[in-house]
């Protein structure tokens, strides 16, 4: 479906929403297509392609509110589907604060850029010009190319490599009945290995992947070093044991980052606070990290995975300091729990996170650290947002005096997020590029670590 | 329902399935499967004590796989008419590069048992039906306990109408009903507060809703929410950890069934690949993954690529049997299908997974059980877990239980995750009760980025020792 399709289909959708009793609605289409090439033993494993639309739809009838969503585009079925979703909405209690965002968030304009071509996709290089003319044969070998890379030392150690290539297209339209009209679109890349390697030791199998994304097929590592990277993580795990139980610094690697700053983002969240299931309700401008934490909530990156000009809802996006040197500045509120709240909406959802990075990288903050652990991945475990306590399982090495010392697993690392961000004494600077969670490496004092 | 209505349903029949698969083997792939799915479902969510919100979603296509050897060629559509299906069968196609396949002659309809027969279809209860329902679970979790100060209900239910055609000439079709119902409760006492939920899940109908089942849906809640006030850590470090019977069965998902799934031992990526028909446990452990449990969340009638589905004993009398089974992984280790290859719509390619996932039950008694531990942790509800398949690292997290002094159930104790070794834990399984329960909230599981619905199902067991995400010591 092009464009102007898209938007005929849209705006009657909208229409016959309305028409069937609704008092306001937003309406969204998008289409996605995608690629993705596993290889395996000098042959692809699995190869996939596809290409699909969705469309969803929100209702606001008489102070009741329902969404919904189809992949059934066909105007025939959509008539009936429209009709069931307005009488569905009949059927719920009022509740005063469901309504479409005042139009005074909406964006007036994108964000132009000086020398830019008024396009905010172009402008912020979200897509990659070059998607529709990389040649299926340049895809498979570059995963061909990973596992060989993989492959080419120490190639009696390793059991097993899967390389992994994908690639995608996004393109998006969402309409508010209240005068809202965006387009959005956007490329993905994906590259990266698994390799398993054979521990004669303790009999095991470990295994470890490495991979990265980017909107840019030119921005993804090359095959060589996403290959020699995954081999030479995953020989590291040989001979790894847990260690007996106790408090160890802790540094945690960059890209996997994520787990940990999960326990603050989650209570930040404008549901959390009005259900009373956040640890962070009333703390906004106090202290609930350490002086070393600054989160930003940066919409406006070129090429981020996260880069937007408006919202999940149609709200403008702007930057934020979300936390500033420890101090809570704002939650992540939408809409609908901002009136609940009394609240001004800020966003329901995080777009690009950047922090404030220090100046060690993470090879110097492995030198200065006496003894502790370097987590290089999580493994299960979760974080109760109510009250702030987490337990997850890790993987990572020992570090004595600035040295590896071992490979070290099957331990949890546990703790309240109240007091646990106090312990962060030190960013790396090495914020992850691949991501729209630009996480440093950090470093924690004192953390609960369990073992034997 | 019969064949032709599925046919309707698809706008298809013999004729289209037949060119489309022969468009899929056009480049001589070796085998092809098509599979259809309609699925309707809808959410409803009361929060702040009125049922204020409603979510419907319909999916509707058809995927199409091809192999070569152990080679997939996968692509769908969303669009049931000849010319995208064949598009997609194409593009499917050329995972082959030689020669040129045709599809079969015949269809042949194969009949298929019901292990979730239901009396009243989602599809005819309306949204006006449930929302008392929640209404009332509402107000009594707030006249329960007066320390209740938020309560959320989801209400989730579904229906999926699922086509199979496959081309050894089989066509199979199956319906699948399927409800959930979570009741969460926020509790504050000294200003203090705790959140827990308690959820029921099962490919059920309407009528599964009895007043009794409402009535634990109120009570559960209430009970493992407010227990949480007494809540302490327990120690960092290894103890014995007693399970309790039912949802504990996320012990076995972990610790053995991702690794007894043929396709990681087919690639050599499991650490149990070298262990088939060896000991790994006590004569007293069974292990099995079942698809046949009645009206269980993980229960299917036909596997995702048209295979009748079973028992599987993935463990007997402490021996390891059986892997789990897909199509590619049956025909590289020449033996029957075990009907657990899976998928999680038609946008996938089906791969070996669990179905309901359970140990038989044992020689122990749940007060012997708990009375043999000095000191050590009795867990009770579950909500995640993980595993690295080849390392056998396993983990699960566990949202509240009890502490065990001197054979005594003692001090709640909450959030706290259990992390082992899979082989090592099976070994350490040193007792196991005759108290066999299949949990009634059941989970889902991811795989490749695809989630299935499951269930778990365990007596009470006890580890000897297993490592406890504590703080304290």
């Amino acid at each position: 479906m092009d464009e102007k399709n898209r938007l005929a289909l849209a705006e009657w959708v909208m229409e016959s929403t309305l028409k069937c009793g609704a008092d306001q609605s937003a309406v969204s289409i998008s289409a996605h297509q995608n690629i993705s090439i596993e290889f395996r033993e000098k042959k692809i494993e699995q190869l996939t392609e596809s290409l699909q639309s969705s469309l969803s739809l929100e209702i606001y009838a008489n102070q009741r509110y329902s969404s919904h969503s189809t992949n059934d585009l066909r105007k025939e079925f959509l008539s009936g589907f429209i009709e069931n979703a307005v009488k569905m909405t009949s059927y719920l209690a009022k509740d005063e604060y469901r309504s479409l965002p005042d139009p005074k968030y909406y964006p007036k304009n994108p964000p132009a850029v000086s020398g830019g071509t008024g396009d905010f996709y172009s402008d912020f290089k979200l897509c990659d010009n070059d998607y529709d003319r990389i040649p299926a044969s340049l895809k498979i070998q570059t995963a061909a190319e990973i596992e060989e890379a993989a492959r080419s030392e120490e190639s009696e150690r390793i059991i097993s490599v899967t390389s992994w290539y994908s690639d995608s297209y996004s393109e998006s339209l969402r309409i508010h009945s209240n005068g809202f009209t965006e387009k959005a679109r956007g490329t993905g890349f994906s590259a990266g290995a698994e390799v398993t390697v054979r521990d004669e030791h303790s009999g095991g199998r470990p295994e470890e992947s490495f991979g990265a994304s980017s909107r840019f097929r030119s921005d993804l590592p090359d095959a060589q070093t996403l290959g020699r990277k995954a081999r030479e993580r995953a020989l590291r795990k040989i001979g790894q044991k847990k260690i007996v139980s106790g408090k160890y610094d802790m540094i945690v690697e960059n890209r996997v980052g994520a787990r940990m700053i999960s326990t603050l983002l989650g209570p930040m969240g404008g549901g959390a606070l009005q259900q009373k299931s956040s640890f962070l309700e009333g703390m906004a401008g106090k202290k609930i990290a350490s002086e070393k934490l600054t989160v930003i909530d940066e919409p406006l990156i070129e090429k981020g995975f996260g880069t937007r000009f408006f919202d999940g809802e149609g709200l403008k996006s702007e930057k934020r300091v979300m936390i500033d040197k420890g101090v809570l500045k704002y939650y992540y509120i939408d809409t609908y729990y901002g009136k609940k709240l009394g609240m001004e909406p800020t966003s329901g959802s995080a777009s690009n996170i950047i922090f404030d990075c220090g100046s060690n990288s993470l090879e110097a903050m492995i030198g200065n650290l006496k003894k502790g652990i370097w987590v290089t991945g999580f493994i299960g475990g979760n974080s109760n947002s109510t009250t702030g306590d987490f337990s997850f399982g890790i993987v990572g090495l020992l570090i004595e005096n600035g040295e590896v010392v071992r490979p070290v697993n099957e331990m949890n690392v546990s703790g309240n997020a109240k007091e646990f961000w106090n312990c962060l004494a030190e960013t790396g600077n090495d914020p992850y590029p691949y991501s729209g969670l630009r996480m440093p490496s950090m470093m924690f004092e004192g953390v609960n670590f369990s073992g034997i | 329902m019969n064949l032709s209505d599925y046919y309707t349903r698809f706008s298809v029949d013999e004729k289209i399935i037949a060119e489309v698969m022969s468009e899929a083997l056009s480049y001589g792939g070796d085998d092809c499967d098509l599979f259809f799915q309609h699925s309707i479902s809808s959410h409803i969510g009361l929060e702040d004590k009125a049922v204020n919100s409603a979510h419907s979603h319909i999916d509707f296509g058809v995927g199409i796989r091809v192999l070569k050897g152990s080679q997939t060629g996968y692509s769908f559509t969303d669009e049931m008419t000849l010319k995208a299906m064949k598009a997609a069968a194409k593009t499917a196609a050329n995972i082959a590069d030689s020669g040129k396949n045709t599809a079969p002659v015949q269809l042949k309809l194969h009949k298929i048992p019901n292990y979730y027969p239901i009396e009243k279809s989602w599809e005819d209860v309306s949204t006006d039906q449930k929302v008392p329902l929640l209404q009332e679970i509402n107000d009594k979790v707030f006249a329960e306990d007066n320390r209740i100060i938020k309560c959320n209900i989801s209400f989730a239910d579904g229906t999926a109408y699922i086509l199979i055609a496959t081309y050894d000439g089989r066509i199979v079709y199956d319906y699948k009903p399927m409800m959930d119902i979570t009741v969460s409760c926020t509790a504050e006492e000294k200003g203090r507060r705790e959140q827990n939920y308690f959820k029921l899940s099962g490919r059920n109908g309407f009528e599964f809703l009895t007043p009794e089942n409402r009535e634990r849906l109120i009570k559960e809640p209430v009970r493992q929410t407010i227990a949480l006030f007494d809540a302490v850590k327990p120690d960092a470090g290894e103890m014995p950890v007693v399970l309790a019977a039912g949802r504990a069965g996320i012990l076995l998902h972990e610790a053995i069934g991702h690794g007894m799934e043929a396709d990681f031992n087919r690639k050599n990526l499991s650490i149990f690949c070298d262990k088939m028909n060896q000991p790994v446990a006590e004569k007293f452990v069974t292990i099995v993954d079942d698809g046949t449990n009645p009206n269980a969340r993980g229960s299917i009638n036909v596997d995702d690529e048209g295979n009748d589905t079973e028992k599987t004993y993935l463990v007997e009398n402490g021996v390891l049997r059986s892997y789990l089974h897909d199509r590619i992984s049956a025909r590289h280790y020449k033996v029957n299908p075990t009907g657990s290859g899976r998928r999680q719509s038609f946008r996938f390619a089906p791969q070996p997974r669990m179905r309901n996932t359970y140990m038989l039950p044992g020689p122990h008694k749940k007060e012997e059980i708990i009375g043999s531990v000095k000191k050590g942790l009795y867990a009770e509800s579950f909500t995640n877990g993980e595993v690295f398949i080849g390392a056998g690292d396993f983990t699960f997290y566990v949202k509240s239980g009890y502490l065990i002094e001197d054979g005594k159930l003692t001090k709640p104790v909450k959030d706290v995750n259990i992390i082992g070794n899979g082989p090592e834990v099976l070994r350490n399984i040193v007792m196991v009760g005759d108290d066999l329960r299949l949990g009634e909230g059941g989970g889902t599981c991811g795989k490749n980025g695809q989630w299935v619905p499951v269930s778990l199902g365990l007596p009470t067991v006890k580890v000897s020792k297993i490592t406890v995400g504590g703080v304290g010591k």
